[in-house]
Formats: structure tokens, C-alpha cells, sequence
């Protein structure tokens, strides 16, 4: 129970950063650390002491094996993440182009 | 081979082909999309006419039975949800080939225009949970691009508040589908809805539909979670905006909730009346609280951003209200919002194409050089403040008629006073622009652009006048598919027999 716990709390923290830090860089490593903590929930959710690759091999396998779900989630979770983050990353790059800064204090041409 | 794949196959397959396209010859890529989205518009008719004999069909991705593999299940509701994303698109789509024409980069416009639209059309025919998050991700991605597609200071900006705000959302999302599935080791909606009917009411069934109704209401921009939408929505082009603001926050939002709430978690105004009386109140505030906001406004896209956001709340309201007559009020909303807010933000984009400007101000004297567009803009708005002859009427005429059945005739009063609020805010941009009269060389919009315009016009006025038709075909069946509540599982299992 306690490593499920410590991925919310990893969340959490990747919150806090993107709600709190005013650097867009910071920002975005706060995105990358929700994303991990996610991941990293869905490995220990499929996870089973002891268990084996989810390979069958030959029809006398052994059948204690991890689910295999999550992992495929994670992966496309991953490939996901890899899109918002690399689209998080330019975005940043053209803001520092026009703007000159990576404070979002400065950054606020749009009001209301 | 089933219709079904095709909804999501057909613009992914376009999205992909347009780069190639694009180097080949630049008019094909205009030709390839206008005929993309024309064949979604007639292959969605063609779902409704499926649904309206077989109430569900299923497909099976790679022909896996439900628990195990991933399936399609497209009932009534998702049949009627392609056919508002295909109407708007095509409009869209039809707008843009000559509002690009001062923009480069036409062939990055198109790819991120047609994997939005596969996107939407993935996550309302999905019948599959992690599937529906990677629709809705496809569809977000590409529109925190389009919102950055002019690569302006503003538009960038607002691009990245929107993408910040947008994948907390998502995240969230992600997370509760992690939780869900810790607890009942499956994704296939179906499969899910009847394993949580063994815990209902226990503290992790309200924690997880919590997360995914925090989740969605960021998509769906409610208050207090809307402070995206008025930033997002004017920095996209025109078409994009009508497109986000028509279909995509009902879709990433509404849709998605209303299933989840419905069909997944199976909750009903009957059984649950506080958690009901909740969305009612969330709605409410999103109505007074934006359109106050909007009242403010002297940016004329900027105003109907917050538009959007405060009529979102009567789609709520609606589903609160949660009998018969309520949900088809929101459906029929659903559906009036759409043709009206994607027409106002079309004759935006035409005002912006002659002027050059958005601000209210300076734009005296439209209404006598550009009378197509100006009166596209008076319907638009008629229809969004509900006068009869045209749909946005049957839409509040339901969910007045609903929340009278249920006697919450308080809200019923609300709904219908509420509607001055909107006429207030929709009058500020008819005074401003068309009423007033002042000296300038502006020119009407090209061809296209009126064509679209008048395109949605026409459906305006078809539906509201042809209201039975478009409520026996279209809008009863999709709300009697929602009301289905918990059957939907079981449907869901017996129609995988049938096909």
C-alpha cells in the first residue's frame, strides 16, 4: 500500500511544481513528473511477487505471470507523454523567442 | 468490414497522406480534405440510419470479444455526436480553404485539422476506457498546436496556458482510469460499469467518478475551471475556433461525462438526487458567472469564448435535470450550440478577414458592406437566445419542459431568464459591428466563406422548423440511449453476438 501511496505523493509534487514554479522550464518538469508517477502506479498496479514475463512459450508454461495490461498501457502512455512534451518544449522555445524570458510573470500580454 | 472503424480511420488515414500531398501539388491537399470530411458528414448519416434499426452495434478491434479486447460500441448517442462533429467540420473545413489563404503552412493546418477530427470521432464511437484517453489525448495534442498555429506572442501564450490546464485534465484522467483499473482489472466500458456496480457507493466509487468529473469540466471549461477557453479559443484561426468551441469542448467535456455518469457509473436523478442537484448548480454558476464575464468583453471573439463557457452550463442544467425531457433538452443543445457558436465564430472569422481587427471598437459600419455575414450573425445569435423559429428554441423549450416535470420549476424559471443575459451579450457585438454605421472600404467575405456560413444558416433553420423530425431521428433515440443507464452494459454484450 505504502508504494501506491508514494505515487500519489510523486503527483503531487509534479502538481505543486507546475502550480507554484514560476520558470516554464520547471513547469514542464513538473509535467514530466505527474507522467512518471502515472507510469510508475500502473507497473506496481500490474505487478505480482514472484511472477513471470508475460511470454507463453509453450502450452506447459508456468501461468503465474504479471498482467500484462498495464505495461501495455504504459507504453502507449509513454508515447503520449513523449507528444505533450515534446509540443510543451517548442511551444516554450517560440514563448522565449518572442518574449525574452522564461518567467511567466512577464509573460502576459493576454489579459482577463 | 464494419462502418464503424471508419469514423476515426478515415481522417487518420487523410491526417497522414496531407504531408505527402502537400509537396506533390498544394491545391490536392484543399480537394482531399473537403472530400474527407464531406464523406464523414455522409457516413455519419448513414450511422444514424444504422442505429435507428439495431439500437447498438459493436465492433471488435482485431476481432477480440469484449472483456479481452478492445471494442467499438456505437449506440444512438454516438452516432448523433459524429454527426454535430462531421456538420461543423465540413463547415469548417469549406471556411478555411479561403480564410488560409493569407497563412503558410497550409499543409501542417490540414494534418492537425484532420487528427483533431479523428480524434473526436475515435472517442465517441470508443467503447473501451484507456482507448477513450488516447483519443481524447489525439484530439487535445493537436489542438494546443492550432491554437499556437499563428505563432504569435498572444497565440503562443495561450497556448500554453491552455496546454497546461488541458493535461492536468488529462492527467487526472489518466490517473483515475490507474485507480479503476487497480480495482476492477478491466477497461472495456461495459465490462467496467457492471464490475462497479459491487462497490458502488463505497468512498473509491466517488473518489474516481470525482477525478473524472474534475477532468472533464477542465475540458468542458466550467467555472471555475474555464480560464483557458476565452485565452484558447480567439487565438486559434476562425475555423479552428468554430470547431473548439462547437464540438470539441462537448466532446472532451459533456460527452464523455455524461457517458461515464450514465452508462458507466449509473447514476439517475431516481436513485441519486443530490449528486444531480450538484450538476445543476454547477451549471448554473458556468451560465451567470460567464456571461456576466462576457457582458465585460470588448474583443469580439474573446466575448464569445465566454459565451461558450456560460451556455456549457444550460448542457449541464440539462443533464441535472436527469428525466426524459431534460436530457433531450441537452442533447438538443448540444446540437444548437454547435450550428450557433460555430456560426458566430465563422462570421468572426469573416469580420477579422475584412478588418484585419477584433476589437469592437473600431469595427463600426460591417452590417451595410457585408450583409451575408451580418445576417448569418443575427440567426446565429436568435438561435443561441432561443426565439422560435429556430432550433436553440426546442433546445430551452426541453429543458424547461423537463425541469417543470420535475418540479424544479425554479430552474425552469432561471433557464428562461438566464436567456436575457445572452441576449444582452450577443446584442453589445450587433450594435458595435453591424447596427452602427461608419465610413470604411470593408468587402464582403469571398465565396466560400458565405457559402459556409449560409450552410449553417440553412441547417439552423431546417432543424427548428423541421424539429419533430430532427427529435424522432437524431435526438430521442440518443437520449433514450443515455437513460438506458446500466442496460447499456448488457446491450453491449448481446449485440457482440449479432455482429
Amino acid at each position: 500500500m505504502i508504494i501506491f501511496i508514494s505515487c500519489i505523493i510523486l503527483f503531487l509534487i509534479g502538481l505543486y511544481s507546475i502550480v507554484t514554479k514560476r520558470n516554464l522550464i520547471k513547469i514542464a518538469i513538473g509535467f514530466a513528473l505527474m507522467e512518471y508517477a502515472i507510469n510508475l502506479l500502473f507497473a506496481l498496479i500490474g505487478f505480482r511477487k514472484g511472477a513471470l514475463a508475460p511470454i507463453i512459450t509453450s502450452v506447459d508454461s508456468p501461468h503465474n505471470f504479471v498482467d500484462p495490461i498495464p505495461q501495455a498501457l504504459v507504453l502507449t502512455a509513454i508515447v503520449i507523454a513523449l507528444g505533450t512534451t515534446a509540443l510543451m518544449l517548442v511551444v516554450i522555445m517560440r514563448i522565449y523567442e518572442k518574449y525574452k524570458t522564461f518567467d511567466i510573470a512577464e509573460i502576459k500580454k493576454l489579459k482577463g | 468490414m464494419s462502418f464503424i472503424p471508419w469514423y476515426f480511420a478515415l481522417p487518420l488515414l487523410g491526417a497522414f497522406l496531407i504531408p505527402i500531398l502537400n509537396k506533390i501539388w498544394k491545391p490536392l491537399v484543399l480537394i482531399f480534405t473537403t472530400a474527407i470530411t464531406f464523406a464523414l458528414f455522409i457516413l455519419s448519416l448513414y450511422g444514424i440510419a444504422v442505429v435507428h434499426e439495431i439500437p447498438m452495434v459493436v465492433y471488435k478491434m482485431g476481432n477480440w470479444p469484449p472483456p479481452l479486447g478492445i471494442v467499438m460500441a456505437f449506440d444512438a448517442m454516438s452516432a448523433f455526436m459524429t454527426l454535430v462533429i462531421a456538420v461543423i467540420a465540413f463547415a469548417a473545413n469549406i471556411f478555411s480553404l479561403q480564410y488560409l489563404r493569407t497563412y503558410t503552412g497550409q499543409g501542417k493546418f490540414y494534418t492537425l485539422f484532420m487528427l483533431i477530427i479523428a480524434g473526436m470521432m475515435g472517442l465517441v464511437v470508443t467503447g473501451d476506457l484507456f482507448n477513450m484517453f488516447v483519443f481524447l489525448e489525439i484530439a487535445a495534442i493537436a489542438s494546443y498546436a492550432l491554437v499556437a498555429f499563428g505563432t504569435e506572442a498572444e497565440e503562443l501564450e495561450a497556448s500554453f496556458k491552455y496546454m497546461v490546464i488541458g493535461e492536468i485534465g488529462s492527467l487526472t484522467f489518466l490517473l483515475a482510469i490507474a485507480l479503476l483499473y487497480a480495482k476492477v482489472s478491466t477497461l472495456n466500458l461495459a465490462d467496467v460499469s457492471n464490475v462497479l456496480q459491487t462497490f458502488r457507493y463505497s468512498p473509491i466509487f466517488w473518489t474516481i467518478l470525482g477525478m473524472m468529473i474534475f477532468a472533464f469540466s477542465i475540458k468542458a471549461a466550467l467555472v471555475p475551471f474555464h480560464s483557458w477557453l476565452p485565452d484558447a479559443h480567439p487565438a486559434a484561426p476562425a475555423p479552428i475556433s468554430s470547431l473548439l468551441s462547437g464540438v470539441f469542448i462537448k466532446v472532451l467535456g459533456i460527452y464523455t461525462m455524461a457517458r461515464l455518469i450514465f452508462n458507466v457509473f449509473g447514476l439517475s436523478r431516481a436513485t441519486d438526487p443530490v449528486f444531480f442537484n450538484l450538476l445543476i448548480g454547477f451549471g448554473l454558476i458556468s451560465i451567470v458567472i460567464a456571461g456576466l464575464i462576457a457582458l465585460a468583453q470588448r474583443d469580439y471573439k474573446r466575448l464569445l469564448g465566454f459565451s461558450s463557457v456560460s451556455q456549457i452550463g444550460y448542457v449541464l442544467v440539462g443533464f441535472g435535470i436527469g428525466n426524459f425531457e431534460g436530457v433531450t433538452g441537452a442533447i438538443f443543445f448540444i446540437l444548437a450550440h454547435a450550428l450557433a457558436k460555430g456560426l458566430l465564430f465563422l462570421t468572426s472569422g469573416s469580420v477579422v478577414d475584412a478588418t484585419g481587427t477584433r476589437d469592437l471598437n473600431k469595427l463600426a459600419g460591417c452590417g451595410e458592406k457585408m450583409p451575408t455575414t451580418a445576417w448569418s450573425y443575427r440567426i446565429g445569435a436568435l438561435s443561441l437566445i432561443g426565439l422560435p423559429p429556430f432550433i436553440g428554441f426546442w433546445a430551452k423549450f426541453y429543458i424547461v419542459k423537463g425541469a417543470l416535470k420535475a418540479g424544479l420549476l425554479w430552474i425552469a424559471l432561471a433557464a428562461v431568464l438566464l436567456s436575457g443575459l445572452t441576449l444582452a451579450y450577443l446584442l453589445k457585438i450587433e450594435s458595435h459591428v453591424f447596427m452602427k454605421k461608419g465610413k470604411n472600404d470593408y468587402k464582403e467575405a469571398p465565396f466560400l466563406m458565405r457559402f459556409s456560413m449560409v450552410f449553417l444558416v440553412i441547417l439552423i433553420l431546417i432543424a427548428g422548423l423541421g424539429f419533430n423530425y430532427v427529435f424522432d431521428l437524431i435526438i430521442g433515440p440518443a437520449a433514450h440511449a443515455l437513460l438506458r443507464g446500466l442496460e447499456y452494459a448488457q446491450l453491449v454484450f448481446a449485440s457482440v453476438i449479432n455482429f
